[in-house]
């Protein structure tokens, strides 16, 4: 029987008395890869937010079984240390943070959690070499404070980059592609190709069908207004690129 | 208002003045002159406004000149910052030089490294065009005191196209026993054209009283010059200390200072930066962590007379509990400095909803084709920047650690010499992980 990696039940939740999430129903098997579309401000990055663990928001009703836990009660660097990652929509500048110095503390928090030795300096520097040239991203980032002057493409390279590093179990990808020349986005979807496993999954959220074509998912899901309005295979991406998501949302069901 | 005089002190005063050139007695009367007009200055002072000395009143402003052996040992020295970094030391015990706690290292031809006083005696010529003619006497109140009263300190001479490899630590120990006790250490660095040079002043205490440093540094970096000078002030928790530095740019010299305020009470460092050639370059950097009640001033005034000059002023504070950090820079682009390229930058992060930042940018452009910038921000930890490290698997703890040792990163990172940077980074964090107010979401 296959073993869903996270259960989605009901979710509603609601921002500063705004409600935002309607009722989110979603379950993802392992080795799947779902996506995740609708118009802005219909709730897809509120629902990576919340997933992540982002202070704000109310949840008001439902459940998240993830790993067979309890998600929503875990701290964001637990949810991470059981596997899930949040590629950021917006990924932070943090000066002064050397790159290498803070993927090794995130390395080592992992391996800690699965009762593993931490990897010293030099050992380390060798694994994150190889894992560099995944994402064809230039060597010295490593050596550069934490996406502190990159450019947008980059800084989305680099969170792909830090999801090779830390090998989720479920990664959620939050509009990893607006912003990305046509190359950018094949380095990116190339890379979450290849860290695709059977037991690992993937959730892409995105408001452009483009990157579909290079990370083709299992499933389809059309988020509007706070609900999943409409859920299909990959060719309901291509049906939504036609008609528009005015079309979809009011067509008759 | 209180009155010094030289004759109060009939004794001592002639005793330091005994083997004194008249050059120098003259300008000692001159500061105590310019101290007796000036007098302490007020919260109404503009350029003070934020910092009140007006404890500093009750010192004892004109120190004995015959204080009683120090008894400091070696071992005692070792547990200060830097005792390990090669290169010469001199120590100077409440303003007294301590011959037998320094050492000279082999040194370039020409170089001579040695107290002040030494050097007014035998090299009176080396000494004589600059000390006293680079930090305003007539300009700064404390100034004026120090120069009427210094003790000692240390004099600092590298010829035209020498290089100094190693640092040169100038070390600074207070044992005073009682309350009031001043010392007025007084410097002077001359570098001369095409020369590099590295010094470190610090400051530190074994006293548990409330004394009174009033230092004053002198620089004069010539032509091409290379210099690099760094201060650490980690005084006492209940002491005061007001310390001047007066640097002088020449053509294409390249002069990078760092203040590193960690102790005192009260601390007010003045830099005086006077960019006097073409196509310079000078920075002055600074990082202030302050606790408990503590309040650290930072004033300076970067002085852009000739074309084509670049300087950048980076001073970040952290500041906890009920302390203070105050930031005046003031940019003087004259007619005649085109193409000036002036940045300014002071950053605090607030630890306690108790500290308070101030920070007073002053920009006075009399040049038409200039770049003028400045910035200041004040502000607790990017909670973004957090959340991003802790959906990293990083521990909310070790994420604010990571912030703050980051924003203190981004100064010391600055300081040029691998071996201080090290130990000041080491000495920081340590200062940094006895703060409970990191961890703790404010």
């Amino acid at each position: 029987m296959k073993q869903p990696i996270i259960t989605i039940n009901n979710l509603s939740a609601d921002v500063e008395g705004r409600q935002i999430l309607k009722g989110i129903n979603l379950t993802i098997y392992a080795g799947e890869t779902h996506a995740i579309m609708g118009p802005n401000g219909s709730g897809k990055s509120t629902l990576a937010a919340i997933l992540a663990g982002r202070e704000g928001y109310n949840i008001t009703s439902g459940e998240v079984i993830y790993g067979g836990q309890d998600l929503l009660e875990l701290d964001p660097e637990e949810r991470a240390c059981e596997g899930l990652f949040l590629a950021f929509q917006y990924p932070v500048e943090i000066p002064g943070v050397n790159s290498t110095y803070f993927l090794r503390a995130a390395y080592n928090e992992i391996r800690k959690h699965r009762g593993l030795p931490e990897l010293d300096a030099m050992e380390f520097l060798v694994f994150v070499k190889e894992k560099v040239k995944l994402l064809d991203l230039p060597e010295d980032l490593l050596k550069r404070p934490v996406n502190y002057g990159f450019s947008g493409g980059e800084k989305k390279r680099n969170e792909i980059f830090q999801m090779a590093v830390l090998e989720p179990k479920f990664a959620i990808l939050d509009e990893t592609d607006s912003g990305l020349d046509i190359d950018a986005l094949k380095i990116v979807s190339n890379g979450v190709n290849t860290l695709k496993r059977p037991d690992n999954a993937q959730l892409v959220i995105t408001h452009y069908q483009r990157l579909l074509n290079f990370i083709v998912p299992d499933f389809v899901h059309v988020l509007n207004d706070g609900r999943i309005v409409k859920s299909g295979g990959k060719e309901l991406a291509l049906e939504l690129e036609e008609t528009g998501y005015e079309g979809m949302i009011h067509a008759p069901a | 208002m209180m009155e010094l005089s030289l004759n109060d002190k009939k004794k001592e005063s002639s005793e330091i003045n005994a083997d004194e050139p008249a050059w120098l007695s003259l300008s000692r009367k001159l500061g105590l002159v310019c101290f007796n007009e000036f007098g302490l200055p007020t919260l109404q002072d503009e350029d003070w406004r934020f910092t009140n000395v007006a404890p500093i009143a009750k010192m004892t402003l004109a120190p004995d000149s015959k204080p009683a052996h120090h008894g400091v040992t070696e071992k005692e020295l070792s547990q200060f910052p830097f005792s390990t970094i090669a290169g010469s030391q001199l120590v100077f015990v409440n303003g007294q030089f301590a011959p037998e706690l320094s050492s000279v290292a082999q040194l370039p031809e020409g170089v001579k490294v040695m107290s002040l006083t030494d050097a007014l005696a035998t090299e009176p010529a080396l000494v004589e065009p600059h000390l006293s003619r680079l930090a305003g006497t007539d300009t700064n109140t404390f100034t004026a005191l120090n120069t009427a009263f210094f003790q000692d300190g240390a004099f600092i001479y590298v010829p035209e196209g020498q290089a100094v490899e190693e640092p040169i630590h100038l070390r600074f120990v207070s044992t005073a026993k009682d309350d009031g006790a001043t010392a007025h250490p007084r410097n002077l660095i001359v570098a001369e054209s095409d020369s590099e040079v590295t010094v470190i002043e610090s400051y530190v205490s074994l006293s548990d009283a409330t004394y009174f440093t009033n230092s004053v540094t002198e620089i004069s970096a010539g032509d091409n010059a290379v210099v690099e000078h760094l201060k650490l002030q980690d005084e006492n928790q209940q002491a005061f200390h007001i310390g001047t530095l007066a640097v002088h740019c020449g053509r294409t010299s390249n002069v990078i200072t760092h203040s590193i305020a960690l102790g005192a009470k009260l601390s007010r460092t003045n830099i005086y930066a006077t960019l006097a050639g073409e196509g310079l370059e000078c920075t002055l950097n600074g990082l202030y962590l302050t606790r408990a009640e503590q309040l650290a001033d930072h004033y300076m005034i970067v002085d852009h007379a000739k074309p084509h000059g670049e300087s950048h002023e980076y001073f970040n504070g952290i500041l906890a509990d009920k302390s203070k950090g105050v930031f005046h820079g003031r940019i003087l682009v004259r007619p005649d400095a085109q193409k000036t390229d002036a940045k300014q930058t002071n950053k605090n992060l607030l630890l306690s909803d108790d500290a308070t930042a101030n920070t007073k940018p002053q920009l006075e452009i009399y040049a038409d084709d200039v770049k003028c910038t400045h910035g200041a921000t004040l502000g607790q930890l990017n909670e973004e920047s957090i959340f991003y490290l802790r959906a990293r698997c990083i521990p909310i703890e070790k994420a604010r650690r990571m912030l703050v040792q980051a924003f203190a990163g981004e100064i010391i990172d600055r300081v040029r010499c691998s071996a201080v940077r090290e130990e000041l980074d080491q000495l920081v964090w340590d200062r940094l992980e006895q703060n409970q107010q990191i961890t703790v979401n404010s």
